[in-house]
């Protein structure tokens, strides 16, 4: 019986590393694990607050309802990538937020009507300053804020269309 | 046309592979010596095919025909001719494709030398090389085809990752991928014996040779991706204990492991079943050190072609191998039965005492890159595991199998004594010992530690010859009849060790690199280590695919000039990429190696290094190779007149 059980524990082995390699691929897949990730400093932690033109932390307070915030900016290509899926998103009911890093007003509007409008408020961070005191890495970049105003998951670079499922899931819908 | 014919050759392939996978299996459980026979023209049938798919991706590549992705991606008209044929398996899609071919050529291979195998062996050999090859080819034509249309095609290329347009990286993955896959070879020996339910010391004698051959690609693959490392990505740095690098170690180990417990077996008959496991597991450690790259769940350096949509197909494929394999064994092993006995101190024993430290080495470097990923997985915390780590886990074991390095090749089998051994060597010791309390006056311990292990190694490996020819014992023209006389694989074991221990030299050596970072003005020097550094003069220049700025820099020392480095930056226009361009002086012994940065007002930042022996790193890798290319000359003679052989071993044991 021990003899059995030694020659079967390399088995034993390779099927745990491989049940957790698979659990790995399916997280990479739905952005949820993501070994290259830095993890933010804010996940669990109020937002911090803010003043911009278009809104405020204040006023994702007053939402009352999880709201996702999308960093992005009318020069970055990956944002480009990235517009169709958010436009996705946005049509299954889920409040996006954007704010424009380091962008030009005109330059903004006119990415957004080129590619379509998945926000419903826009606001303004010319100064890069909000972004640093987010943590923002680059843009895109995008946040989800819970209704107690917790930021509770975080995205680095464009979102994937697996990850969807897994948002419209935590915003509550 | 010429990419649809390598499409076409690729898809034959498979046929071919699907028959090779079916008909000799069948045939070996059968008892069909028909369908048996099939399986030699199946092979060489699936290798050519794949031949074919393989040089019509090199014509693609080397015509520019952009209508294809994989070349549209990869290459540009200006790229270099030799990067255009070698970045032909520098893609994702060539890579795996190359890899395929490599796996058809050991089917082939072992087609062509293995008559003298019993037929239902090669059979289930080719067979089961033909299982394997299947998920892989299918791999490649479903989910990464290499001769993807692209239309409209573009203008140009996308050009290659610069980093990767050196002559080193265009050897390194061949050289990798021929290690990695040659251990299918020892593979579908063992499961072909698991699956015949019987071993003996023949089997040992066929796996040796191929075990040996893969061993040697992977340690000059290895080597080389440390070369690359260390004087493309301009660190001055050999080795990271990067995941990457950490894939390709582990093969390496159980491999090194599995080719001293094959010897047991030819000998003695005995740890079949540990060795069946090795060679299970040498090629497990290949096809995950492959998968692991490509999935994009390793963070490293290395990962330039990935992703996880491939992964799972992978990992699918993965778990049919291995999982397979391994289910074979637990039902299967058993049969192989009892095996010879050995005292503890014999050989044999510390043949086990190599594959003990080997295993309990390759356990801690699997430990060390998983866990981050299994920490972040379970625990969800970030974890990074880094020299640190490795430098209290794997020097530890590192030293006893240097110290028993030197004295198991002085052991008989089955029974000795450790004390004649341990006497023959005690000018080893002696000099070991001098040597480390030398160096412990300009090193710290560690280093100093190593020196004297490499002292011991190398002197030891040596010390075995010195005692089959009796040196100063018997007449010298009787010594020298004598060393004649030698078995080559006797000069590739002592060349084997005592390349280790040239290679741990140069690693000991490197902790007494300096290196500096100066801001110098043209006609300014430096002081480094004993040398005078002054930077002559900077100036643009041109290359195919590139503009470079170019430094130059004379070395003195004593007044008299040693070497002139020149230094670039290049910068790569269609990637929009800057490299670095090291420029190295070795004599072998010490590397002078520079690299030139950024410039500010007239005046450039000069990476300097004095690495003192360094190149003895890559040196004693060479000198390994080498050692396993004896061994394996030795053994062919040995493997092409095997009834000769069984009939002499049959006396011996008489």
């Amino acid at each position: 019986m021990n003899r059995r059980m030694l020659l079967a524990a390399p088995l034993g082995a390779a099927v745990l590393g491989g049940g957790a390699f698979y659990a790995m691929l399916r997280g990479l897949q739905s952005g949820k694990f993501d070994p290259r990730g830095v993890p933010s400093q804010l996940i669990d932690k109020p937002l911090p607050g803010f003043t911009l033109a278009g809104f405020g932390s204040a006023d994702v307070l007053t939402a009352k309802r999880p709201v996702v915030i999308n960093f992005f900016a009318s020069w970055c290509v990956p944002c480009l990538d990235e517009a169709a899926t958010l436009m996705a998103l946005s049509r299954r009911g889920v409040p996006i937020w954007g704010i424009a890093y380091k962008d030009k007003a005109l330059a903004t509007a006119n990415f957004l009507v080129r590619n379509g409008n998945p926000y419903q408020r826009v606001a303004h961070d010319d100064a890069g300053s909000v972004a640093i005191d987010w943590g923002v890495t680059g843009v895109p970049e995008t946040y989800l804020i819970d209704a107690e105003g917790i930021v509770r998951w975080r995205f680095v670079g464009p979102l994937p269309d697996s990850a969807l499922d897994g948002l419209s899931k935590l915003a509550g819908l | 046309m010429i990419a649809e014919l390598g499409h076409f050759g690729l898809a034959i392939a498979i046929a071919f592979a699907i028959a090779q996978a079916i008909l000799p299996l069948w045939g070996a459980h059968r008892g069909d010596a028909r369908l048996m026979q099939s399986a030699p023209a199946l092979a060489q049938g699936q290798a050519f095919a794949l031949t074919v798919s393989f040089l019509c991706l090199i014509w693609v590549s080397v015509s520019d025909d952009f209508s294809v992705l994989n070349v549209a991606e990869n290459s540009h008209t200006l790229k270099p001719l030799l990067y255009k044929i070698t970045g032909a398996w520098g893609s994702h899609e060539g890579s795996i494709l190359f890899w395929c071919l490599i796996l058809a050529w050991c089917g082939a291979a072992v087609s062509l030398f293995g008559d003298n195998l019993p037929a239902s062996l090669r059979a289930r050999v080719i067979g089961v090389l033909a299982l394997s090859a299947c998920g892989f080819e299918l791999f490649a034509l479903l989910e990464s085809d290499p001769f993807t249309r692209l239309w409209p095609p573009p203008e140009n290329g996308q050009d290659m990752n610069p980093l990767l347009q050196d002559p080193g990286l265009a050897f390194h993955p061949p050289m990798l991928y021929a290690g990695y896959v040659g251990f299918a070879i020892p593979f579908a020996f063992a499961v072909a014996a698991l699956l015949e339910g019987r071993m003996d010391a023949a089997w040992g004698r066929w796996v040796r040779p191929w075990t040996l051959g893969a061993w040697c690609c992977l340690t000059c693959g290895i080597a080389l991706g440390s070369w690359w490392s260390y004087y493309v990505l301009g660190w001055g740095g050999f080795w990271f204990w990067d995941p990457v690098e950490n894939a390709s170690l582990l093969p390496w180990l159980t491999g090194t492991a599995l080719l001293h417990c094959a010897i047991v077996v030819e000998k003695r008959e005995a740890l079949k079943i540990w060795t069946v496991l090795l060679a299970i597991g040498a090629f497990a450690f290949s096809l995950s050190g492959t998968f692991l790259v490509r999935s994009g769940i390793l963070n490293s350096v290395h990962s330039f072609a990935n992703d996880p949509a491939r992964g799972v197909f992978i990992l699918g494929l993965l778990a049919l191998v291995i999982g397979g394999s391994l289910l074979l064994f637990m039902i299967r092993a058993p049969l192989l039965g009892a095996s010879g006995v050995f005292a503890p101190v014999s050989r044999e024993g510390a043949l086990v005492l190599n594959n003990i430290l080997l295993c309990s080495i390759t356990a801690v470097v699997l430990t060390g890159t998983i866990y981050p990923l299994f920490a972040d997985l379970l625990l969800h915390s970030k974890i990074s595991v880094g020299p640190p780590f490795y430098a209290a886990t794997v020097y530890p074991l590192a030293i006893p199998v240097f110290l028993a390095m030197a004295v198991g090749p002085l052991l008989s089998w089955k029974r000795t004594a450790l004390l004649p051994a341990l006497v023959k060597l005690w000018w080893v010791a002696l000099v070991a010992v001098l040597v480390g309390i030398v160096c412990a006056f300009g090193m710290s311990a560690l280093p100093a530690l190593f020196m004297a292990a490499a002292a011991w190694m190398i002197l030891g490996a040596l010390a075995d010859i010195i005692e089959r020819i009796r040196l100063f014992r018997v007449p010298l023209a009787t010594s020298v009849s004598r060393l004649i006389g030698l078995k080559l694989s006797t000069f590739g074991t002592t060349l084997g060790h005592a390349g280790l221990g040239i290679t741990v030299a140069g690693i000991a050596g490197m902790s007494l690199a300096t290196q500096e970072i100066v801001l110098v003005h043209p006609g300014q020097t430096v002081e480094l280590a004993g040398y005078q550094w002054t930077l002559r003069e900077m100036h643009d220049a041109r290359g195919s695919n590139y503009n470079a700025r170019v430094a130059t820099i004379s070395v003195m020392r004593d007044g008299h000039l040693i070497t002139t480095l020149s230094p670039e930056r290049r910068a790569f226009t269609t990637q929009q990429m800057t490299t670095t361009e090291a420029k190295i002086h070795t004599n072998l012994l010490r590397d002078l190696y520079a690299v030139l940065g950024e410039e500010r007002d007239g005046a450039a930042v000069l990476r300097l290094h004095d690495n003192t022996m360094a190149p003895l790193i890559w040196l004693g890798a060479l000198v390994m190779a080498l050692g396993g290319l004896c061994s394996l000359l030795d053994r062919r003679l040995r493997v092409a007149v095997p009834k000769r052989a069984v009939a002499a071993m049959g006396v011996e044991r008489a």
